[in-house]
C-alpha cells in the first residue's frame, strides 16, 4: 500500500495553514517588531535593537514584577489543584457514597466561562456586602471578614484561590479516571504483603498515576503561564498592579497603543515557551501507543 | 478495633466529599436563587429566597442585553467552528497518525506545540487588519478555528492508532479513494473521539472571552459572553439581572456538559493521558 497516496498530504494542509497564519505567524512577526518603536501614535518605523527588552528586564520598571507574578501564579495554582485534586480523587475513589454525584459538582466550575466565574466572585468577594464577608460576619468573625480584592496584600493569593476553586474539580476528575484504571491485583497483592494504606498510595497508585500527573501537571502550568480571563475579570491587574500578570500587561499596552512593548512581552512568553514547551509536548505525546 | 476504623474512614471520606461539594455548589446556587429575585432584594447577592419569585428577569435581561441576537451569535460562531475544527482536524490527525514518517512527526509536534505557544494579540490584530478580517464574522471564526486545531489534532491523534490498518488496506484494494477511505471507513469509526472534540471544542469556543474582546468591535457582533460582560458594566448593581443573564449564558454548556458528561471525562483522559 502507498501510504503517500492512501493518506495525501493535502489532509493537513488546511488545520497547518490556519494554524500558521494566526498563531505562529504573530509571534514571530513579533520578535520582529520587538526590535522596533512601533506605536500607535507614529507611522513610521524605527529600528531600536534591544532597547524594549532591557527595559523589560530592567527593575525600574513593574514589567519583572508582572513576569514573576506570572510564575508565582502557576507554581502556586498548579501545585494546590494537583494536591487538592488527588486527596479528593482518592477520597472518591472508594466508599462514597454518590460518587459520581459529587464527581459531577466538582467538574461543573470548569465548564462554566472563566468570565462568570470572575463576576460571580467579585460580588462574594465585595467586602461590603458580599456574600462571603456577610456570612463571617454573621457568624462572628468579623476579624476574618478582609478586602479580599482590594487589599494589596490579599488581592493576589485570593485571586489564586478563585482560580483553584474553579479548576481542582478538573484535575480530581482526570486523576480520578486514572485511579480507576489502576487493575485491583495490585492492591492486593501489596495487602498480602502487609502494606497499610499510605504504604499502597506510595508504592502502588503514585507510581501507577505517573503518567496522568505528568499530563495533568502540564496542562496546569500551561494555563498558568496564559492566564488572563480570570485576572481581567476579578482584578484587572490592581490594586496598583499588584496582581498583573504577563497577559494583562499586554492588554494594557495595547489599549495605551504601546505596540513594541506589548509585543516585546508577547515575544518573551514566546521565546521561553516554545523551549519549555518542547519538554511539555515530549511529555504530553510520550508513550502515545501503548496499545 | 478494624472495622470501627473502617467505618471512622468512611464517615471522614464522605463528609470531606460533601465539604468539597458545597464548596464548588455555593456560588452555583448563589446564582440560582438571585437570578429570579425581585430588583430591590438584588443589591447584592445573598442566599435568602426571593420573596416573590421573579421569573420577569429573564425577559427583562433578554430585551435589555439583546441577548436574542447575542445567541444567535454564540451559536453560529460556535458551531461552525466546531464542524470546520472537527473535520479539518480529524482528517490532519488521521494523516498524521498512518504516516509516521520523520517529516510528518515533525509537522505534527509543530502543530501539537500549538497547545503551549501563547499568541501573540498585538501582531495578531495587525494581522487581522491588513487581511480585513478584523471585525467580520468568517475572521472570528477561523480565529477561533486556528485556536482549537492543535488541541483536537492531539486528542484525535491518540484515536487514530486504535483502528485498524488493515481495514485501509482492504477497504483500498475494494477500490476506495483516500476520501472515501476517511469518510466511509475512518470518521465511523473515530466516532467517540469526534465527539469528545466536538463537545469539548463547543465548551471552549462557547466560553471564550479575549478574541471577540479585541477581535469584535460592533455590538451587533457580539456573543454572549461580551454581551454578559458589557451588561454587568451597566447594572452593577441588579444582581437579579446579571445572575439571569449568567443563567442563560451558561445554560447551553451545562446542559451539553450533563448530557455528554461521559465523552468529555472518559474521551479526555482517554486521549489526552493513555494516548
Amino acid at each position: 500500500m502507498n501510504k503517500a497516496k492512501v493518506y495525501p498530504w493535502y489532509f493537513a494542509a488546511v488545520s497547518v495553514l490556519l494554524y500558521t497564519a494566526l498563531s505562529v505567524i504573530p509571534g514571530i512577526i513579533g520578535i520582529g517588531y520587538s526590535f522596533t518603536d512601533w506605536s500607535a501614535y507614529s507611522k513610521e518605523l524605527h529600528f531600536v535593537g534591544l532597547k524594549n527588552f532591557i527595559k523589560v528586564f530592567s527593575a525600574s520598571d513593574d514589567y519583572l514584577r508582572y513576569i514573576s507574578n506570572t510564575l508565582t501564579f502557576t507554581v502556586v495554582t498548579t501545585v494546590f489543584k494537583t494536591g487538592l485534586g488527588l486527596l479528593l480523587a482518592m477520597i472518591l475513589s472508594k466508599g462514597v457514597f454518590g460518587k459520581n454525584f459529587h464527581r459531577a459538582t466538582m467538574y461543573l466550575p470548569s465548564v462554566l466561562p472563566i468570565l462568570v466565574t470572575g463576576l460571580t466572585f467579585t460580588s462574594i468577594l465585595n467586602p461590603k456586602y458580599g456574600f462571603l464577608n456577610n456570612t463571617l460576619r454573621s457568624l462572628g468573625l468579623d476579624f476574618l471578614a478582609k478586602k479580599w480584592l482590594v487589599d494589596p496584600k490579599l488581592a493576589f493569593g485570593t485571586v489564586m484561590t478563585v482560580d483553584i476553586w474553579r479548576g481542582t474539580g478538573y484535575i480530581m476528575t482526570m486523576l480520578l479516571v486514572g485511579i480507576l484504571a489502576i487493575p485491583k491485583v495490585y492492591y492486593e497483592a501489596a495487602s498480602i504483603d502487609g502494606a497499610n494504606a499510605w504504604q499502597k498510595f506510595k508504592y502502588v497508585t503514585l507510581p501507577m498515576l505517573r503518567q496522568t500527573l505528568a499530563v495533568t501537571i502540564v496542562l496546569n502550568v500551561l494555563y498558568g503561564l496564559k492566564v488572563f480571563d480570570i485576572v481581567y475579570t476579578l482584578t484587572n491587574g490592581g490594586p496598583g498592579h499588584r496582581t498583573e500578570v504577563m497577559y494583562t500587561a499586554v492588554f494594557k499596552m495595547m489599549s495605551k497603543g504601546l505596540y513594541a512593548e506589548g509585543t516585546t512581552i508577547s515575544s518573551v512568553m514566546f521565546i521561553f515557551m516554545v523551549i519549555v514547551g518542547y519538554f511539555m509536548v515530549k511529555i504530553l505525546t510520550r508513550n502515545e501507543v501503548v496499545e | 478495633m478494624k472495622s470501627k476504623n473502617a467505618i471512622i474512614s468512611s464517615i471522614l471520606k464522605n463528609l470531606l466529599s460533601w465539604i468539597a461539594t458545597i464548596i464548588m455548589l455555593v456560588p452555583v446556587i448563589l446564582i440560582l436563587i438571585n437570578a429570579f429575585k425581585p430588583d430591590e432584594e438584588a443589591l447584592t447577592m445573598s442566599m435568602q429566597l426571593p420573596s416573590v419569585w421573579t421569573f420577569s428577569n429573564f425577559n427583562k435581561v433578554i430585551e435589555k442585553g439583546k441577548l436574542v441576537r447575542s445567541f444567535l451569535n454564540s451559536m453560529l460562531y460556535t458551531g461552525c467552528t466546531t464542524v470546520i475544527t472537527v473535520v479539518f482536524g480529524s482528517m490532519a490527525a488521521y494523516v498524521f497518525s498512518r504516516r509516521r514518517t520523520p517529516k510528518f512527526n515533525m509537522v505534527y509536534m509543530y502543530v501539537v506545540l500549538g497547545m503551549v505557544i501563547p499568541i501573540n494579540y498585538v501582531t495578531l490584530m495587525k494581522i487581522m487588519q491588513i487581511t480585513q478580517l478584523n471585525n467580520t464574522i468568517p475572521g472570528i471564526i477561523l480565529l477561533y478555528v486556528a485556536m482549537q486545531t492543535p488541541f483536537t489534532i492531539f486528542l484525535i491523534y491518540g484515536f487514530v492508532s486504535k483502528v485498524p490498518v488493515e481495514l485501509d488496506e482492504a477497504a483500498i484494494i475494494d477500490g476506495c479513494t483516500p476520501l472515501q477511505l476517511f469518510i466511509k471507513i475512518a470518521l465511523p469509526l473515530l466516532r467517540p473521539a469526534l465527539v469528545t472534540a466536538g463537545v469539548l471544542c463547543f465548551l471552549n469556543t462557547w466560553n471564550e472571552f479575549i478574541m471577540p474582546l479585541y477581535f469584535l468591535n460592533s455590538s451587533e457582533k457580539w456573543p454572549m459572553t461580551l454581551a454578559i460582560y458589557n451588561f454587568f458594566g451597566q447594572f452593577q448593581t441588579s444582581w437579579n439581572l446579571i445572575c439571569a443573564d449568567v443563567l442563560l449564558t451558561c445554560a447551553p454548556v451545562i446542559i451539553l456538559y450533563l448530557l455528554c458528561q461521559r465523552y468529555i471525562v472518559g474521551g479526555q483522559t482517554a486521549g489526552a493521558v493513555k494516548g
